[in-house]
């Protein structure tokens, strides 16, 4: 019987969980993370192995959700530097490559930065034809000074030949080994933030690398030969090959994973999801089992971005959270003890008391080794002020006032009552403090397009049918068995002002990994060849 | 006052609060503003009662659809080209440029401009907040022409437009815009000093820096910034902003009629407005906040959801089930609220079937305790009578 590994390596657990082929939980560990992040996942990889006594060739797939990039990004660490390419001038001189961005980064990355003649209009025309011959000039400039190149043309989400163009041109003076990112593959409309996911994605370009195949070099010790994929910020997976390209893409499959996990364990398709953990609690929302996009610009590491990110709201609140008394004033979080509560939490013996300790002296949850002596107003008051603020989060994710089910994950999440306000039902599923990995080692792989068409030379239905193709052909590259395929999402969005009928159509479709579906099938030819035509 | 990078921050924050939930995001042109400014040099920022006689004053703005100028930001010259070509149609050197809205994007756009030129940018607009059409500036209704106007694109092209009615102005002046790729820079009713003081809405501009200045401030100081935003307003023309709601939005329609984003938000009343509902109707800005069917605020006074905790305006665009608002009204300035201008801009010619009801008049107790303008002090007088 084939078996997965789901990894989940947080901020501070290391989540491992071992699942046979009918998606049953075999065997699960958590580990504290290690400065190096690999000695943290072998750990925890060969207890898992040790515990459940299945033979590591067994293990057919190992789906990772990380943390690096997004660390990376904010401790500015191993980023490589970056030929930023705007195509669009005359037009979009008015505001430089890197404004707003903080001034470490915009110093650095300002080197090679250029606007060259492109692009395009909303509806399609040049806005000036591509100029070839500047970017040959800057390929040969560039060449052996940068670690990757970042391509952003205007309006390329309506037409992308110009960026493709400009991929070639660059990858033919600079030969295959320079990863070079394309904004239409990342982001929607909107030329600064989509640039800057770009330039972003394209500076952890050597992380990615490196995590990658150091993550693979940690399973290989242990005998384990597995078909790696790493879990991506919309709760789907993408092949390594497709992560090296983008992966800025990986910088929210935390929380993603979470619900996803949260929806195979309880088999709801949509709810609102409370993942609890040691410092924060993220609260999202699950439409058609996928986790709720964010449709606004989000900040990474200072950094004004839209690439696709998970509607998330975050609250300073977790099982370690300090329960502090000022006078008259009661206040539970921000600050945390985080993983030290099993040190300093008064549940664990300790002197300081976190919020899990209010939850266990007022009797509503069993936590920790040690009888907790709070007094019982504190602890009341505390208590009160800390649920208050989970339900106005989860009442903020609600699209509507109608009462929707909620499913409790994460280790934090026994701390938790049994009823919300505007909630008809609480989930507490087996299992939910491994969510997050149970995610990982379930998801599913996906294809998306979210383009600006034009309706008035075709019908609807061709512009719709458009589109499905495009997200199919991108979930096949992700690496999907073409039969499993399901629209999962189809949203349109007429563009004010506009003519043309312009609309902006965004479709998701997701399929399972072609490699464990039909393992045979994988390596028949005529499969290969099917993935390899739609790049 | 010289306007530097900083005082471009302020204003992005107040220009929003001004925007009234539309107007355009002022991001771009603040980074455009930004950048001209550290290129060119700061802009002298003058007021209206600075202005000679004889000054040549042009407005300078961008008009089209914002979703095309987030992707294909300008080039930064085509303000300047728009300028250049209008001042060779007058043959009269500008000396002085002009905002035709202090709310939103085109806040910022004289700044690219007069950076450039090393001209000064007159304190002053033709709005006094955000409205959707060009016809709608108390230039216009006050007798000054739209035309001669001037459109520009990124390449330079400049198209000059001579109408016999505003009316006609902004509908060849929209489709010229399209064919430039879906916006252009705009130079229309060309100004003399004595003009501009005649027909322009005073003191927005540092009205709107004073009002971002007054909600970083708050923030720094964790104080409460929806308070700042309204004391911000107390000594302008505009008089005291009020808090006329809080509560949480519980539901959001929009649709596209016309090019224009229409729609109504309904929030349900929090702490001292429990047990009430607020709904707000708008045509790309707010036009009318009614409270359980008595209409507290309506266009041309300006309608604004904030975050209560940041004091950031929310757009219409952005604004979402769950959210918890403040909405505030700030009382329009009085030139604003004259019949020929109700009959460009007040409710019913939005669609609107109410009579506009100052916010004076709706909240008189507040504005007994606060006090208003010197000129709206007939306002007070009329509510007593009452």
């Amino acid at each position: 019987m084939s078996h997965r590994l789901g990894i989940d390596v947080g901020g501070t657990n290391t989540d491992v969980v071992l699942l046979n082929s009918d998606n049953e939980v075999v065997a699960k560990t958590k580990v504290a993370v290690t400065t190096d992040i690999v000695t943290g996942i072998r750990t925890a990889v060969a207890q898992v192995l040790d515990s459940s006594g299945i033979n590591p060739a067994q293990i057919t797939h190992a789906m990772l959700g990380t943390t690096q990039v997004t660390n990376a990004i904010i401790e500015r660490s191993e980023l490589n530097d970056v030929a930023i390419i705007r195509l669009g001038a005359p037009a979009t001189r008015a505001v430089k490559p890197l404004a707003g961005w903080p001034e470490d980064l915009r110093e650095r990355y300002a080197k090679y930065s250029w606007i060259v003649g492109g692009g395009h209009e909303f509806d399609g025309r040049e806005i000036a034809p591509l100029d070839e011959e500047e970017l040959q000039s800057i390929a040969h400039c560039v060449k052996g000074n940068v670690g990757a190149v970042a391509v952003t043309g205007v309006f390329s989400p309506v037409n992308t030949s110009h960026e493709e163009r400009a991929a070639r041109i660059f990858r033919e003076v600079l030969g295959e080994d320079i990863p070079i990112s394309l904004s239409y593959q990342l982001g929607s409309v909107g030329l600064l933030e989509r640039e800057n996911a770009t330039v972003l994605n394209a500076a952890v370009s050597n992380v990615a690398k490196r995590a990658t195949l150091s993550f693979q070099q940690a399973l290989v010790d242990l005998d384990v030969y597995a078909d790696l994929y790493l879990a991506q910020n919309d709760g789907t997976l993408m092949s390594v090959d497709y992560a090296l390209l983008y992966p800025i893409l990986t910088i929210a499959c935390g929380p993603t994973n979470s619900m996803r996990g949260a929806a195979h364990l309880t088999g709801m398709a949509n709810a609102v999801v409370v993942d609890v953990g040691g410092t924060s609690t993220d609260v999202g929302v699950l439409v058609n089992g996928f986790p709720r996009e964010s449709f606004v610009a989000v900040d990474v590491g200072g950094v004004r971005t839209n690439f696709r990110m998970p509607d998330l709201y975050s609250l300073g609140l977790g099982g370690g959270s300090l329960v502090i008394e000022k006078g008259d004033d009661v206040t539970v979080g921000p600050k945390s003890v985080g993983y030290r509560i099993v040190q300093e939490g008064r549940a664990f013996g300790g002197s300081t008391t976190t919020f899990t300790d209010v939850v266990v002296a007022l009797n509503k949850a069993k936590v920790g080794t040690h009888e907790v002596d709070v007094p019982h107003e504190l602890a009341d008051t505390a208590y009160k002020m800390a649920i208050q603020k989970v339900a106005e989060a989860v009442d903020r994710m609600k699209t509507s006032a109608k009462p929707v089910p909620l499913v409790l994950v994460g280790g934090g999440s026994v701390l938790l009552p049994n009823e919300f306000e505007g909630v008809s039902e609480v989930h507490r599923p087996e299992n939910f403090d491994v969510a997050n990995a149970i995610g990982a080692a379930i998801a599913q792989v996906s294809g998306r397009v979210d383009r600006i068409f034009a309706m008035d030379k075709k019908s609807r239905d061709e512009v719709l049918e458009e589109a499905k193709s495009i997200a199919f052909a991108e979930a096949i590259r992700a690496g999907a068995d073409a039969s499993t395929m399901e629209v999962v999402e189809v949203e349109e969005v007429p563009i004010a002002y506009l003519p043309g009928n312009a609309v902006r159509i965004k479709v998701t479709v997701a399929g399972t990994l072609a490699s464990y579906h039909a393992e045979s099938r994988v390596n028949s030819p005529d499969v290969r060849a099917d993935a390899n035509a739609d790049y | 006052m010289r306007i530097t990078e900083q005082d471009l921050e302020e204003l992005s924050i107040g220009a929003a609060i001004l925007g009234t939930g539309g107007g355009g995001d002022p991001l771009i042109g603040k980074l455009m503003a930004q950048q001209a400014i550290a290129e060119y040099g700061p802009v002298e920022l003058i007021s209206v009662d600075d202005l000679k006689e004889d000054d040549v004053v042009f407005p300078v703005a961008m008009m089209g659809a914002p979703t095309v100028f987030l992707e294909k930001v300008p080039a930064g010259q085509e303000g300047y080209a728009a300028v250049k070509r209008m001042e060779r149609h007058l043959g009269k050197k500008v000396t002085a440029l002009c905002p035709i809205e202090c709310g939103g994007m085109n806040s910022m756009i004289p700044f690219v401009v007069a950076a450039r030129m090393g001209v000064p940018v007159v304190d002053a607009d033709g709005m006094g907040r955000a409205f959707p059409e060009l016809q709608m500036e108390t230039f216009g209704v006050l007798g000054v022409p739209g035309t001669p106007a001037c459109i520009a694109d990124e390449w330079g092209d400049v198209v000059l437009f001579e109408t016999i009615d505003n009316m006609r102005l902004e509908s060849y002046a929209r489709a010229v815009t399209i064919q430039m790729g879906g916006y252009s820079h705009l130079v229309d009713y060309p100004m003399n000093g004595k003009q501009v003081r005649d027909t322009s809405v005073r003191g927005t501009i540092s009205m709107g820096i004073e009002i971002g200045r007054a909600v970083l401030a708050a923030q720094r100081d964790l104080r409460d910034p929806v308070q700042a935003v309204l004391e911000a307003t107390r000594h302008s023309i505009y008089g005291h902003g009020i808090q006329v709601f809080a509560g949480k939005v519980i539901d959001v329609s929009r649709r596209t009629t016309d090019g224009f984003a229409v729609g109504r938000a309904q929030l349900q009343g929090l702490d001292e407005y429990s047990g009430q509902t607020m709904v707000i109707d708008f045509q790309n800005e707010n036009l009318i906040a009614v409270v359980d069917g008595h209409v507290v605020a309506s266009v041309p006074d300006l309608i604004t959801l904030m975050d209560p905790e940041t004091g950031i305006a929310v757009t219409n665009e952005r604004v979402r089930y769950g959210q918890r608002m403040v909405v505030i009204g700030i009382p329009t300035p009085e030139i604003m609220r004259s019949k020929a201008m109700l009959n460009v801009w007040g409710p019913q010619q939005f669609n609107l079937d109410i009579p506009f009801i100052p916010l004076e008049e709706a909240y008189p107790a507040f504005y007994q305790h606060v006090g208003v303008p010197p000129e709206k002090e007939f306002r007070l007088s009329a509510a007593r009578a009452r």
